[in-house]
């Protein structure tokens, strides 16, 4: 009882801590090192892990199907940029105070609700060359009807374009919440300058939203870069693995093949692709907390 | 505000505006007043390649009821329920302990952990998914639900203690230097101090997590394997594959799905839109 008295100061606050912290640290954080423990193995998943070093990131560097992953990673993260720009004319378009925007507003949230799985069968069945939207489009226009998921050359694209409608949407909400806490002082004085429309915007408006442009940025390009279940809905990374990306062919190489010391090192390429935008992120935060 | 708001003093424009701004918005929610319309269509309509027209002979409760009798939807339903209420009241459990923590005591390595919860958070699932599946089959627990549920409250942890540590820290400081001078202890000063005031915070973290993880399905794919764990999620995506041409079917079965979180965000949109712009705007 004494003990508890003389120490009770700290541990309180340690009590509270430690359920929290342990399940945190056992499964997200140890399971990141793990995986880079098992990259440097050759395992099925079942029997023992045998040490192989570097083996599998070499054969990465010969693997084709990797290239086209990281190129695809990398369209998914240039078209992922299109959603701040997106979500930000949308935010523009609402930022009205009539009677009705609120719902207006609700329901252009509405795509960042729904599963991501859930909007890959949507667009499966929009993208379908024989009775989907596109196609019944296309036949009006006279053109014929594209099967955007199988051809190598546009799988990527239409899969991405459909990723794309829940983050603008994700985008627009915090624009719109950047727009709600404009300084209006600052405004007012620019409009008495005589600042207008685009100049107003790129000079006023814009530098007051660099917050959320921040955050629109990383969270659209950490979410590119992780890209998993609309892939796997819609596509399951064909035809022939061209519409795969890191994180589908770690699943793939892992899940299906058995070789899970492969996955890893595919993870562990992923992961330091991301790893530079959460030290970004968490600088910045950092920062931010310290000023 | 910007940009300019259209003056009472102009009907007309402004509801050219409303017009206009309606338009866009059934373009942009194309696709899901498309499926909502399908999963009405009965079976005649889809067979005469009645896709996207009005229907022609629609049936209100028939698609959702042959997914209820012929699939095991409800099951799979019930399922994410079963998973994700329990995951996202331990999240609050847990968040609300790292936050007070980390919002009200200095100590070395405060901003360590905080970081590491705040990082955890963006790590790819895959560089997570070995190591968890891995442990989850030594446990015992690989294709059950407490697979799904450990493993949504340790990742769904991370982001809850940032929003959390930020929320206490925001509390007039005042509460807590005049507790400590009457000597409240710290379990009291959480429970009659700090819980009354968390409410908004709680009904935040509480709508984000639910729609999070009602919405995942890497691990649910990742951990579970048998029906009778599979949350709705992996269900649907199995289905669209076995009912490959019977859209309205599968399109109902969609609905289904999404039904919960949409009605959470529409119940609960402020604090979900005040937990998700937490980071964008300083408060």
């Amino acid at each position: 009882m004494n003990l508890w008295r003389r120490h009770r100061a700290w541990l309180y606050p340690a009590l509270f801590l430690f359920p929290g912290v342990v399940v945190f640290a056992t499964i997200i954080v140890a399971s990141a090192f793990e995986s880079l423990w098992v990259s440097l193995h050759s395992w099925d998943g079942m029997g023992p892990m045998s040490w192989v070093g570097l083996a599998n990131f070499r054969e990465l560097l010969d693997d084709p199907q990797f290239y086209t992953s990281l190129k695809n990673n990398l369209i998914w993260v240039l078209m992922f940029l299109l959603a701040p720009a997106l979500g930000l004319a949308i935010a523009l378009a609402a930022n009205q105070t009539l009677r009705g925007m609120r719902l207006v507003k609700s329901l252009f949230f509405v795509p960042l609700v729904l599963a991501p799985a859930a909007v890959g069968v949507i667009f499966v069945w929009f993208y379908d060359p024989s009775f989907g939207l596109l196609a019944k489009l296309c036949a009006l226009a006279g053109a014929t009807p594209p099967a955007l998921l199988s051809d190598e050359r546009l799988v990527t694209f239409a899969v991405v374009a459909a990723a794309l409608w829940p983050q603008v949407a994700f985008c627009m909400i915090l624009f719109l919440a950047g727009l709600g806490n404009i300084d209006e002082s600052v405004l007012s004085a620019a409009r008495v300058d005589g600042a207008r429309g685009w100049r107003l915007l790129v000079h006023i408006v814009l530098p007051q939203l660099s917050q959320v442009n921040f955050l629109a940025v990383a969270v659209s390009v950490i979410g590119a870069l992780r890209s998993f279940d609309i892939i796997a809905v819609m596509t399951q990374g064909g035809p022939f693995g061209s519409s795969a990306t890191l994180a589908y062919q770690m699943y793939e190489q892992s899940i299906f093949s058995y070789r899970f010391g492969y996955g890893a090192a595919i993870a562990t390429v992923l992961f330091a692709g991301v790893a530079v935008f959460i030290a970004w992120y968490l600088h910045r935060l950092l920062r931010d907390e310290k000023a | 505000m910007y940009p300019r708001p259209i003056p009472e003093s102009q009907p007309l424009k402004r509801r050219l505006y409303m017009a206009v701004l309606g338009l866009a918005l059934l373009i942009w929610l194309l696709p899901l007043v498309a499926v909502t319309m399908t999963s009405f269509r009965s079976t005649q309509d889809i067979m005469s390649g009645n896709y996207w027209g009005w229907p022609v002979a629609p049936t209100l409760v028939g698609n959702y009821l042959q997914v209820f009798a012929q699939t095991p939807m409800a099951r799979f339903f019930l399922n994410s329920l079963l998973i994700t209420i329990p995951s996202v009241l331990l999240v609050l459990v847990l968040s609300t302990l790292n936050g007070f923590v980390l919002a009200r005591y200095r100590f070395r390595g405060a901003t360590l952990l905080f970081a590491m919860f705040v990082g955890g958070n963006f790590l790819p699932h895959q560089i997570l998914m070995i190591p968890v599946r891995d442990l989850m089959v030594k446990a015992g627990l690989y294709d059950t639900f407490y697979a799904l549920i450990l493993f949504h409250v340790a990742f769904q942890t991370g982001f809850a203690t940032l929003f959390m540590r930020n929320f206490i820290a925001s509390l007039p400081g005042e509460l807590f230097d005049a507790a400590r001078a009457e000597g409240v202890s710290p379990p009291r000063v959480l429970w009659y101090i700090v819980v009354p005031l968390l409410r908004p915070a709680l009904a935040a973290l509480a709508v984000l997590t639910f729609t999070f993880i009602w919405n995942d399905y890497f691990w649910a794919v990742v951990l579970t394997q048998s029906d009778s764990v599979k949350p709705v999620t992996a269900g649907l995506a199995n289905l669209k594959g076995e009912w490959i041409s019977a859209w309205n079917v599968v399109a109902a079965a969609t609905m289904i799905a999404a039904i919960p979180p949409v009605t959470m965000f529409f119940l609960m949109q402020r604090h979900f839109i005040a937990g998700l712009t937490a980071g964008a705007v300083k408060g």
